[in-house]
């Protein structure tokens, strides 16, 4: 049995009737029917079963996009983006949303800077290294095992390790003397974990669909490995590293447990000691998520109105980064290899 | 005589023609001295090489850049050598074709001139490579591939401009990075040398992928003659392109020939014929002939030659 072409688009020849007329819906409709008469019973359900799906998925998507947008901007004003929250349970008294947003991009920034030295240098080493070959796959499965832990283990095993002693300097100690383990480092050393999986990927990706003779041209004019991969492989490669890292951010904004647990989700941020950046690293804070959470109904439901306004700008955020991933995936034919 | 025992030659015994079947090497007992090639005196022991090659091989065609003596080739448990005992001269200002059916060893051959064939995991070789007097083995790596670069199949111009792709040829490692105005009458010259430069001159930063596939290609020879080669290995440069783009490199390999030794892969004959002032004719691995361009098309000496040549091969 042949597989059916799908009916939305009647099979060629459309154009050899060149009156307006052939082309009309009509036409179309009568030349589907008569298509149709020839699909089996089967193939007839399977596609209408494909069509209802594919429509509720879009219909879903969109009345997301769609509540949020109509609750978002209900609740939205400039002045929400640019103050700080205050510890209030009167909503006219609780600020905006300015830290949680600050918070947002500072965890997006120190878990991306991480992960993405990381995950490049490893893509680097199991592609153009690889050996021995049981270490290279080791690090392949490790990668997918990280990829499919849910945050929340990743975050409670980083509460561990961080409130050791050794780990202090990463957030601060308490005056009990215990290491209290919850910092925008902790929390991204981290978030940078839920990233390195994707920028791995696109970036081994990448690598693999590199053509072998692209390497041996370079190594024919004399060149080492590593001014072989510094010059011709990275860039190379530099549109799949961009996908994956966007995918990556988009993650790690968009990640509550790692923040509830190793961030403190302190209302505000809350700098350590005086040293301005260092000090803000070392600090607790909290992110749109966390916001989120302690603000809707399901949390302490302090402040619902806020809770969708600071859903419809994180919203917004990993949409920005959703579409700088298409953007850096399109390929500049510029650095489009043949094959 | 005076060629210098290696150990990887078959033992004295063998050393006589008749133990290698209907096909021997043909120029194997050419001396490997440094003076200006000498023909071995007995011409009974060189059966298939044709007479004239004498003229082929005197200096007026150039001395002797490099040879390749005796030169197997094993891949991983493979029996059989990808490259079987193969011993071949290459002279200054010649343009030598090695041709034959897909799979009988060329690109093997071509990819060990330059000990690209190391990369290959499992890749094993056997005898001498001799570049000016040279063993290969004991020059340093980057430095014998400037000396004997390569141009592939595909065009494989690098991702980056297009006076970038010279450029990077022209770095060497390790250096303090020459600035792009020191560097750029090298780059020049290189393009010029490519026939290149009065069609990317106007913008040079353009992105080498945006040429049309003959100008990267002919962007690739660039990038391989600003390393200053002495022997220019090319691996069936025109296979990828069309025939427009192929008449103008066959003419650019006709303008290099002075300056330096061209070894091409081809598996078009009509291409080796235009281009090519000896040929070497490989089958399964062996060399079965080899001599003028002329006389090897003309009055081919080994049957498998003849047949290949003329069309009838397989
Ligand atoms: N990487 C490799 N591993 C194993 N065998 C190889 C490899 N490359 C080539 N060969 C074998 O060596 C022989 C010669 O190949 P090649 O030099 O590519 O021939 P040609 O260039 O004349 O078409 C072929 O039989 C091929 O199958
Ligand atoms: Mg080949």
């Amino acid at each position: 049995m042949s597989t059916p072409t799908l009916p939305a688009r009647p099979a060629g020849g459309a154009g050899a009737g060149a009156g307006s007329g052939a082309n009309g819906p009509r036409e179309r409709l009568r030349r589907l029917r008569a298509e149709l008469r020839h699909w089996r019973v089967t193939d007839l359900i399977g596609v209408a079963a494909a069509w209802v799906v594919g429509i509720g998925l879009c219909v879903v998507a969109a009345s997301i996009l769609g509540y949020m947008l109509v609750q978002g901007l209900r609740y939205l004003s400039l002045d929400l983006l640019v103050t700080q929250p205050e510890p209030s349970l009167n909503q006219t008294r609780s600020g905006g949303i300015l830290d949680p947003i600050l918070g947002t991009v500072i965890m997006v920034i120190v878990g991306t800077l991480i992960a993405l030295p990381l995950a490049v240098g490893a893509a680097l080493w199991v592609v153009e290294f690889g050996r021995p070959r049981w270490l290279a796959r080791t690090v392949e499965s490790m990668i997918e095992v990280i990829a499919g832990s849910p945050s929340i283990v990743i975050a409670i095993f980083g509460l561990a390790i961080f409130q050791l002693p050794l780990m202090s300097w990463m957030s601060f100690t308490a005056d009990g003397g215990a290491v209290f383990g919850r910092s925008f480092l902790t929390a991204g050393a981290m978030m940078s974990l839920i990233a390195i999986p994707s920028i791995f990927t696109a970036t081994r990706e990448a690598l693999l669909s590199i053509p072998q003779h692209l390497r041996e041209a370079s190594y024919a004019l004399g060149k080492t490995r590593w001014s072989t991969i510094r010059a011709v492989l990275l860039p190379s490669v530099r549109p799949g590293i961009a996908t994956g890292t966007a995918l990556g951010m988009g993650r790690i904004a968009g990640d509550t447990a790692i923040i509830v647990v190793l961030l403190g989700a302190t209302l505000r941020i809350e700098p350590e000691g005086g040293v301005p950046l260092w000090g803000t690293l070392t600090g607790t804070g909290s992110t749109l998520t966390s916001y989120v959470y302690n603000n809707s109904p399901a949390g302490e439901g302090g402040a619902p109105e806020k809770a969708y306004a600071a859903a419809f700008v994180l919203l917004l955020i990993v949409l920005a980064l959703n579409a700088l991933v298409s953007i850096a995936g399109r390929r500049d034919p510029a650095r489009t290899l043949q094959k | 005589m005076s060629r210098p025992a290696t150990e990887s030659h078959d033992p004295a015994g063998s050393d006589g023609d008749g133990t290698r079947g209907a096909y021997p090497p043909p120029v194997r007992r050419i001396a490997l001295d440094r003076a200006p090639t000498v023909v071995a005196d007995d011409p009974a022991e060189r059966p298939l090489v044709s007479p004239s090659i004498e003229r082929a091989l005197r200096p007026a065609t150039g001395r002797e850049r490099l040879r390749i003596d005796e030169l197997s080739i094993f891949y991983g448990d493979a029996p059989k050598p990808a490259v079987n005992a193969v011993t071949l001269p290459v002279h200054e200002g010649e343009v030598l074709a090695l041709i034959g059916p897909s799979g009988c060893g060329k690109t093997t051959l071509l990819r060990s001139l330059n000990r690209l064939i190391e990369l290959t995991p499992g890749a094993r070789r056997q005898g001498r490579i001799v570049l000016d007097g040279e063993d290969i083995d004991g020059l340093e790596m980057t430095r014998l591939r400037r000396r004997v670069s390569m141009v592939f199949q595909q065009p494989n111009p690098f991702p980056m401009s297009i006076f970038d792709n010279v450029a990077y040829a022209l770095r060497e490692q390790s250096r303090k990075r020459p600035s792009k105005r020191d560097l750029l009458p090298r780059v020049e010259h290189a393009l010029r040398r490519a026939g290149l430069w009065d069609e990317v001159s106007h913008d040079l930063s353009r992105p080498a992928l945006r040429l049309s596939g003959g100008q990267q290609q002919r962007l690739c020879i660039a990038r391989a003659l600003a390393v200053e080669p002495e022997v220019l290995l090319m691996d069936e440069p025109c296979s990828a392109l069309d025939p427009i783009s192929t008449t103008v490199i066959e003419q650019l390999i006709h303008e290099l020939r002075s300056e330096l030794a061209i070894v091409i892969v081809t598996h078009n004959l009509q291409q080796a014929r235009r281009v090519a002032d000896n040929v070497a004719f490989m089958y399964l691995g062996d060399l079965i002939e080899y001599g003028p361009t002329e006389e090897l098309f003309e009055r081919p000496r080994a049957e498998r030659t003849r047949e290949y040549v003329g069309g009838t091969f397989g």
